[in-house]
Order: structure tokens, then sequence, then C-alpha cells
């Protein structure tokens, strides 16, 4: 892989020689694997704290932390799986795969990406260096809400507040990259509904993140002059209104959500017809599906706020803007089914993801609707019947969404076939331990027990211990994923150009593994 | 036309339109503050929707129902005042005109003003709330050591839902020297 860094500077020092391959590249597919390198170690790093979390919760009474420790773990966990884990994956899959699906030499913006990426080590450099500080890390939550996190917020928030906005620049540099690419950067004949359908979820998502990651970048600047400088945007004592902090973070937080699943859509979207050997049921019902959802996201924040006394007229209202989601989003469920009617199907590693994805993000996709309705959400608002919604979306949505397209891709990416066997184990561990963790979560919500607290009512204990053991069933069958990536890069039967026998596109037109320059000359699409 | 400009062009003027969109939806965060604000007030939220009458209005008497009204007072930040409410809690019929103290002193070794910000709890109840006088209407001005009594007139309407019982009138004390008052709403209207 250094052959070509070799030949350019042929006297270097080897380290220099790899600080020139990787810290100072422009390239986008080593962009695209610093990327997600940097999200699997995000990952396993939010992992063993959910894991400590799980521990805590395993019996009732305080195990093997303090209360604010706790808090600490449950914040920390959730600002790096958001935004740590699941967008820079997603940010890497499209740095690696959009240029060489739209058939173009790099990114856009080949040194703004260099950027883009590289601060997101220093963020969270910054963002664990709290853990160690006088104080205490954040404990008030991944929300952050006022006032916890201005007049009780330890003083280690303003490290919180700097690696909130350097996240945010960076997701805004990869956005506009993508837009840029997408839009400007097509091979010519490649109109925009002969898009694949990954760039298209990518191109929305984008769009998306350039909408709102400045109005999260506002509302915690307005938390740190909240916080230091005499404002009192948030202070109800100051004619402020902490509520107000809770419109502004969910105006940014409801569309955040779509951030982090249109993209897996799009994977999606891109796995099944592969392994049914069938194009994409309603390709243009899928484009206009994503588009719709993330036009609706923008006026649906509310129903994170019901039981925060909005008036009765808005609750409504988000209510039915809510339930109007799941419309697009039954189009798309339906459209993948449809994809799989009748299609040579056959069940590699990344079809099996797929197809678990469908069936468990729509179980997510179903406790969403219950919790949207507001009558029944003074009930279930902040139980664990929301944890339990929440990570039936995210981890076999989101989560399995980039391991189906890390096992879709390894091959052209490294020229090697990764272990089947392995590859299976990997998805059944995955997909039973997921269902042993989270879905007990549902029963002890309903039953009453209260999310982001280290110690609870006895009669909870029989769940809680089950979804301590899945999820470190789910933890530790992570390792398989370690090894098989391990194993791939190192070597392995030798990939094909096609890879898979159903794929069809671009990248597939590539020699594996892909060469480091790739589509100098545009290709020209013709059908 | 956009199709004979260079890639580049195209991908410098996207580029350029997307730092606008991100400053103006960076402003729009801060836009939302004022359009909350406005919001509030419109629709009686949070405790920001009551009305300041000029004259005594003439209000018939609800003798069937009984309120409890409690009083709060807040000193902001490290002001070195002392600010109390000497009614801590009275009992009134909706429409019934009710006047109340409050007791400051400053014990600052200089002069210095300030300014109370109210709020009503629960939110729904300030659209019936109707103030005389009150001194949250004005700033106050007191010499080192110096104290005062502040009166504050005010009625509910016979309108008030029904299930309110209790209602609960809070003030702050702020500094205007450290908070510019322009910035609230309140004292405008």
């Amino acid at each position: 892989m250094s052959a070509e860094a070799t030949l350019d500077q042929p006297k270097r020092h080897p380290l220099s020689a790899w600080f020139l391959r990787w810290v100072c590249s422009t390239n986008h597919k080593d962009i695209g694997t610093l990327y997600l390198f940097f999200s699997l170690a995000m990952f396993l790093t939010g992992g063993v704290m959910a894991l400590l979390i799980r521990t805590e919760l395993f019996q009732p009474g305080m195990q093997i932390m303090q209360p604010n420790t706790y808090n600490n773990m449950i914040t920390m966990h959730g600002l790096i799986m958001v935004f740590g884990a699941v967008m820079p994956a997603f940010v890497g899959l499209a740095n690696w795969m959009i240029p060489i699906m739209v058939g173009a030499p790099d990114m856009a913006f080949p040194r703004l990406n260099n950027w883009s990426f590289w601060l997101l080590p220093f963020a969270f450099s910054i963002m664990l260096s709290t853990l160690f500080m006088q104080g205490g890390a954040p404990n008030f939550g991944w929300t952050f809400y006022a006032p916890l996190s201005t007049t009780y917020g330890p003083p280690s928030t303003d490290f919180f507040i700097i690696a909130v906005h350097m996240m945010g620049v960076s997701s805004i540099m990869g956005a506009v990259n993508v837009v840029a690419t997408v839009l400007n950067m097509r091979a010519p004949g490649m109109t925009m509904m002969k898009l694949p359908i990954f760039c298209w979820a990518m191109l929305i998502t984008a769009f998306l993140l350039i909408a709102v990651m400045p109005v999260l970048a506002g509302a915690v600047t307005m938390m740190l002059t909240d916080r230091h400088f005499g404002t009192s945007f948030f202070n109800a004592a100051g004619g402020g209104d902490p509520i107000l902090f809770q419109h502004i973070f969910w105006f940014f937080g409801h569309p955040e959500v779509y951030i982090m699943i249109l993209p897996a859509f799009g994977v999606i979207s891109e796995i099944i017809p592969t392994f049914s050997r069938k194009k994409l049921f309603g390709y243009s019902c899928m484009v206009g599906a994503t588009a719709s959802i993330a036009i609706l996201s923008f006026i649906v924040w509310a129903h994170h706020m019901f039981v925060s006394g909005i008036p009765l007229g808005a609750e409504i209202f988000f209510m039915y803007a809510t339930l109007l989601i799941a419309v697009p989003t039954g189009v798309k469920v339906f459209n993948w089914i449809t994809t799989m009617f009748r299609g040579s199907l056959s069940f590699e590693t990344p079809m099996l993801f797929a197809i678990a994805f469908v069936i468990l993000f729509t179980i997510g996709g179903l406790s969403g609707l219950m919790l949207a309705m507001s009558p029944v959400d003074y009930q279930y608002h902040d139980t664990y019947f929301v944890v339990g919604h929440f990570h039936y979306v995210l981890v076999p949505g989101a989560i399995f969404s980039i391991l189906a397209g890390v096992y879709y891709w390894l091959p052209k990416w490294t020229g090697h076939m990764y272990s089947e066997t392995l590859g299976k184990w990997h998805f059944w561990l995955s997909t039973i331990f997921i269902n042993v963790t989270f879905f007990p979560m549902h029963f002890l919500g309903l039953a009453g027990m209260p999310r982001r607290i280290p110690d609870y009512a006895l009669q909870f204990t029989d769940f809680n211990m089950v979804a301590t053991v899945g999820a470190f069933g789910f933890g530790l069958s992570q390792l398989l994923f370690l090894a098989v990536i391990y194993k791939t890069i190192r070597g392995g039967v030798p990939a094909t150009a096609q890879v898979w026998e159903g794929a069809q596109g671009l990248e597939w037109t590539l020699p594996s593994p892909t060469p480091h320059h790739t589509f100098d000359t545009p290709p020209l699409i013709t059908d | 036309m956009a199709n004979t400009r260079s890639p580049e062009e195209k991908n410098k003027r996207l580029l350029k339109w997307a730092v606008i969109i991100v400053v103006g939806m960076f402003g729009f965060a801060y836009a939302l503050v004022p359009m909350y604000n406005v919001l509030c007030k419109a629709v009686g939220l949070n405790g920001k929707g009551y009305t300041r009458v000029d004259v005594q209005a003439v209000t018939r008497v609800d003798a069937s129902r009984m309120l409890k009204v409690q009083f709060l007072t807040t000193i902001n930040s490290d002001l070195p005042w002392d600010f109390k409410a000497l009614n801590k809690e009275v009992e009134v019929h909706p429409g019934k005109v009710t006047k109340v103290h409050f007791y400051v002193k400053n014990n600052a070794n200089h002069a210095m003003t300030v300014q109370a910000i109210p709020s009503v709890s629960p939110g729904i109840a300030s659209k019936h709330l109707h103030k005389t006088e009150c001194f949250c209407f004005t700033q106050q001005t007191l010499k080192a050591g110096e104290s005062m009594d502040m009166p504050m007139i005010f009625h509910f309407d016979r309108e008030l839902p029904q299930d309110i019982k209790t209602i609960t009138l809070s003030y702050t004390l702020f500094d205007t020297h450290i908070h510019p008052v322009e910035n609230n709403l309140e004292i405008r209207s």
C-alpha cells in the first residue's frame, strides 16, 4: 500500500512516509479509510462505556460506580456513538464510494476533506479528556438540556462545547464536499435519476447536515455565553427560558436522527438489489421517500417535548406530522421487500445484515409510532421504552447498515474476500444478542423503569440481567468483526472486479483492490 | 448556462452558497429566541402572556371560587440586595383587585439600579392576569443601604380556567448594569 508513497518519495524516513501518506493525504480513498478506522475506534470506546453502564445495571443497588460517574458514562456513550461512531462511518463510506460510484477522480474539495477528517481526532481527544478533569466529565446526558448544562454543568462543559463546535465544523465541511461531488463531479451521461441510490441518500443527508449543524453550533454558543458572559438565553431567572433550549436542540436533534438513518437506507438499497439479482424496486419512489423524510424532519421536533407543557394544538400538530413520516418510511420498507420478492436471493453476510436491518429497523420504527402518539407518550416518556426504541433504530438500524456496507465493499477496498464463515458467525451472534439486549428494555419501560438512573426498583431486576448478558454477548461478538477486518486486509481469496454476481454500477467495473487513483478521465455513461 | 462552467467554477459557487446557508442557519438559531418569545406571549405560554392594565378595570367578582396566589422572590447571581414578598400568599376571588407589598433593600455601599422580571406559573394563567401597578414595570434605583416598600396591584379575570386553584407569581431581581433590560420583552409592553 505504501508502494506509491515510496515511489514518490524514495529517500524519506518510514515515519515521515507514513505521515505524508495518511496525515497529509487528500485522496478520497485514504480519507475514507481514516474515517472508517476512526469510527471503529469510537464504536469500541463507546461500546466499552455501554458495557460499564450495563454492568452497573446488572443488579439493583450500586455496583461499580458512583451515580455521577454513571451520568458521565451515559453522556459520553451517547455523544461518542452519535458524533464519533455513526456519523463518521457514513462520511467514510461516502468518501470511499461516492467518487467511484459517480465516476469522479476524487471529492470536489480534497484539502477540505483532509481537514474535515483531521478535526475529528482532536475534537474527540478534547471530549474524552474531560473524563480526567477535576469536577468530572459532562454528566447531563447527550441532549445537554439547560439548566443542567448551563447553571449546573461541571467546568469541563466548556471543553465539551469546543469539541461539539469542532465536530460540527467537520460535519459541515464533509457535507459540502458530498454535495459538490454529487452535483458537479458526475461522469458525463450520469443524470440525477441514474445516480446510485446511496449517493442520493448521502446528498440528502448532506443537505440536512448543512441546515442543522449550524443550529447546534448556535445552541452550544448560547450555552457558552449563558455560562460565562452574562446572557440569559436559557435562564428563567434572567428572562430566558430553559424550554427554549429544548426547542433549539430538537430543531437540530430530529433532523440529526435522520442524518444517522438516511445513509443507512442508501446502503441497504444498494445491497438488497445485488443479492436479489434484480433492480431496486421503485427507484424514483425511493428517492422521493428519502427527500420527503428529510423535509418532514424539520416540522416534527416538538414530539420530543410532549410533556414539557406545550399547548394542546401544538401537540396535535406535532403528533400528526410525526405519524406522517411513517408513510415515506413505509414506502421504503415495502420497496425493499418488493425488490426481494421473486428475486434469486443468496444470503452472503452483507445480505443477512441487510435483511436483519429491514426487520429490526421496522420494529424500532413501530415503537417510534407508539411514542409519536402524544396521549400515550405521557406514559412512555423518559422510560426504558424510549431507550429500547432508539437503540433498535440505531444499532440494528444504523450500525447494521454500516456493518453490511463494510462487508459488501471490503473485497473492493482490500482486493480480498472476507471469511464468509466468520462473517456469518458475526452476523448471527450480533443479531441474537442485540435482541436479547434491547427487546427487554421495552418491557422495562412499559413497566415504568425510568431511563438515566444507576439504580432501580427490585421488580426490574430480571429483565435488566437479561439485557446485560445480551450486551456483553453483542460487545464480544464485535471482536469477530475485528478479526474479519484484520484477516481480510492481510490476505484472503482474491476478489474479482465485480465481486458479487449481481452487483451493478461503476464501482464494480474497477479492479479489486481499487487503484489509488481512479477515473482520471471520466467514464461515459450510456445506459 | 450552467453547463458551460468548468467544474471548479461550479464548485466555488456551491461553496459560496453553502457558506451563506451555514451562516444563515447559525443566525436562525438566534432568531428562534425572539420568535419563541413573541409566540409565547401571543399564546400565553410559560407565563409570558399577562397584560398590563393602565386604568382600574371594572370587573365583576366571581365569589364562587377562591384562588391561592403565592409570591416568590429571587435575586439573580450575586446581587447584594434583600428582596422579599411581605405577603407570601393571598387568597382572592377571580375578578377581585388585590394589592400586595414587596420589600427591597440595597446592601451595597453604592447606589444601584435593579429591575424585577416577572413570571407566572402555571403559564396558562398568565393570560388571565392583569396588573394595574407593578414594580416590575419600571427600574428601581436605591442609594447605599436604602430600603423601599413596593406595591403591586393585580387581579385575575373570570375566564381563568376552572382547574387552576393555585397560582405562583415569581419575581427575579436583576442588576440592570450587568443585564441590560432592552433584552427583556416584558418591560416594553
